[in-house]
């Protein structure tokens, strides 16, 4: 099959991007300044990141179409403002996950922000449980932009004016240069920052804008250590078919009002689990020294049974030191834990520890 | 001191008496990216030549650091333990890893000069 490239290839290239296929697309995973200086400069100043791998599902309805997705999201979508967002999941009956995901509710319906590698299957999901009734759209006529960082809001706002007003996970359509761009004030980096949906044909010129503004292209190895310093999963490693939304510790995602009576998919499993606890838990994991334990690296106690996996680690730029993440048995899971990494043989001492490695900095009260 | 010499593994080699100073090239360095985490070998240990000898780590990925040459570790560069980002800055200079008291010195023989390094290196990038 052809390598799929996004609207912003060329840019890419004439940027020095040094490309690796992800899910299926030929992205960056840096430019010449490197991981480590595209990461600080992120948190610093602000950096603009191609997304536009990622699924835009467009899903068109009113309030039968909401009535029908709380039958699939663990959500209040009846009590969801429009333009406001919320993070959730794709879930089969053992509430294992399919998709982790971002759904806002807009005039028309729902837009659906979906992980590159699952969107097709995804559609496939969505459009049987849905059973054709309503309107979906896997928009590949539009590109997905990120900006992150301190920087972000004025250097957007100077483009598209009035973004600046936007909360956190709220969006809303922006007039700019004669076209609409959907805006949400979202990301992956736990810096404050947006993420602009807007057409393939103006992707180039619009970026080329941020950057001379004074943002800078990042790949997506310093989106890796950014979101990884922030605490946030990554579909693939910390999240799959075999985990639950529990054992991910993201039960604060799931709406307090679907859990009395259930009523979607994976609820009985779920709701379960919430009482029970689980039997394994994703805790961050911060290893003694400099050693880095990447993701498959196996978790001990000390008397050499092992107690779980590492589901992605690096070395964290901002926090200049290593970070994981991975899943323990739940008796292990709280924070200053002592564990043993076995890297290479051997086995080193790590700590469980809290999340995020990094501060977040999201902006919650600007309306 | 010899000439630097070079290998298939992207390290270099420079020879004073019988100790060998190793490091890795350049390259290497542009090719794994920022390293973060660098493991010498210890010291009194004994390696041997196309051996692993070390470890370096890059934001990316774990990569082993071999040895051209067989010997006794006699020195290691803390320095690039302490800050490997040393590595990037000068690998092929004050970033060297290790020290070693050879017992063969025809074992250089084998290796590249600098002209047929940087072709190799040209090559096994494209």
């Amino acid at each position: 099959m052809e390598i799929k490239k996004t609207s912003l290839n060329k840019l890419h290239q004439s940027n020095n991007a040094k490309f690796v296929e992800f899910a299926g697309y030929e992205m960056p995973i840096q430019y010449s300044k490197g991981i480590i200086e595209e990461h600080k400069f992120t948190r610093s100043h602000s950096g603009i990141f191609d997304v536009s791998h990622m699924g835009q599902l467009f899903i068109y309805g009113n309030e039968s179409l909401t009535e029908e997705l709380e039958k699939i999201f663990p959500l209040d979508l009846k009590n969801l403002k429009q333009n406001c967002s919320k993070y959730s999941f794709l879930m089969n009956e053992d509430a294992g996950i399919y998709d982790d995901l971002i759904i806002t509710k807009i005039e028309e319906g729902y837009l659906i922000i979906l992980n590159a590698a699952c969107k097709d299957k995804d559609f496939e999901i969505l459009s049987n449980l849905l059973d054709s009734k309503f309107k979906m759209n896997l928009d590949n006529t539009r590109s997905l932009i990120a900006i992150q960082g301190p920087k972000s809001v004025e250097i957007l706002n100077s483009i598209v004016n009035g973004v600046d007003q936007l909360n956190f996970m709220t969006g809303n359509w922006f007039d700019s240069d004669n076209q609409k761009l959907f805006v949400t004030r979202s990301g992956y980096t736990g810096e404050d920052g947006f993420e602009i949906s807007i057409s393939n044909d103006k992707a180039e010129k619009f970026v080329e804008n941020l950057i001379k503004k004074g943002a800078q292209l990042i790949g997506l190895g310093a989106r890796d250590t950014l979101r990884l310093e922030a605490g946030l999963c990554l579909y693939g490693h910390e999240l799959d078919i075999n985990k639950t939304p529990v054992e991910a510790n993201l039960r604060w995602a799931i709406s307090k009002s679907r859990l009395s009576n259930g009523g979607f998919i994976g609820s009985k499993k779920i709701m379960n689990q919430m009482q029970d606890g689980a039997s394994q838990i994703r805790v961050g994991i911060k290893p003694e020294g400099r050693l880095i334990a990447r993701e498959k690296t196996k978790i001990f106690d000390d008397t050499d049974t092992q107690i779980g996996e590492i589901t992605s680690g690096t070395f964290g730029p901002s926090v200049n030191g290593p970070i994981a993440m991975g899943y323990v048995n739940k008796e292990f899971s709280k924070v200053d834990t002592k564990i043993l990494l076995e890297v290479r043989g051997k086995k080193h001492p790590a700590n469980v520890c809290a999340l995020p490695f990094y501060k977040k900095n999201y902006v919650k009260g600007v309306n | 001191m010899s000439e630097v010499k070079f290998s298939k593994e992207h390290e270099w080699i420079t020879l004073e008496g019988d100790v060998a100073t190793i490091g890795i090239t350049k390259h290497a360095t542009e090719m794994l990216g920022d390293i973060v985490f660098a493991e010498l070998p210890e010291k009194g240990s004994n390696v041997e030549k196309d051996g692993t000898a070390g470890v370096v780590e890059s934001t990316k990925a774990a990569s082993d650091v071999y040895t051209p040459v067989s010997g006794e570790v006699v020195d290691t560069n803390q320095a690039i333990v302490d800050d490997p980002s040393k590595i990037n800055e000068d690998p092929e200079g004050s970033a060297w890893f290790f020290k070693l008291k050879m017992k063969d010195q025809s074992e250089m023989d084998s290796l590249m000069n600098k002209e047929e390094y940087d072709k190799f290196a040209k090559e096994s990038a494209s």
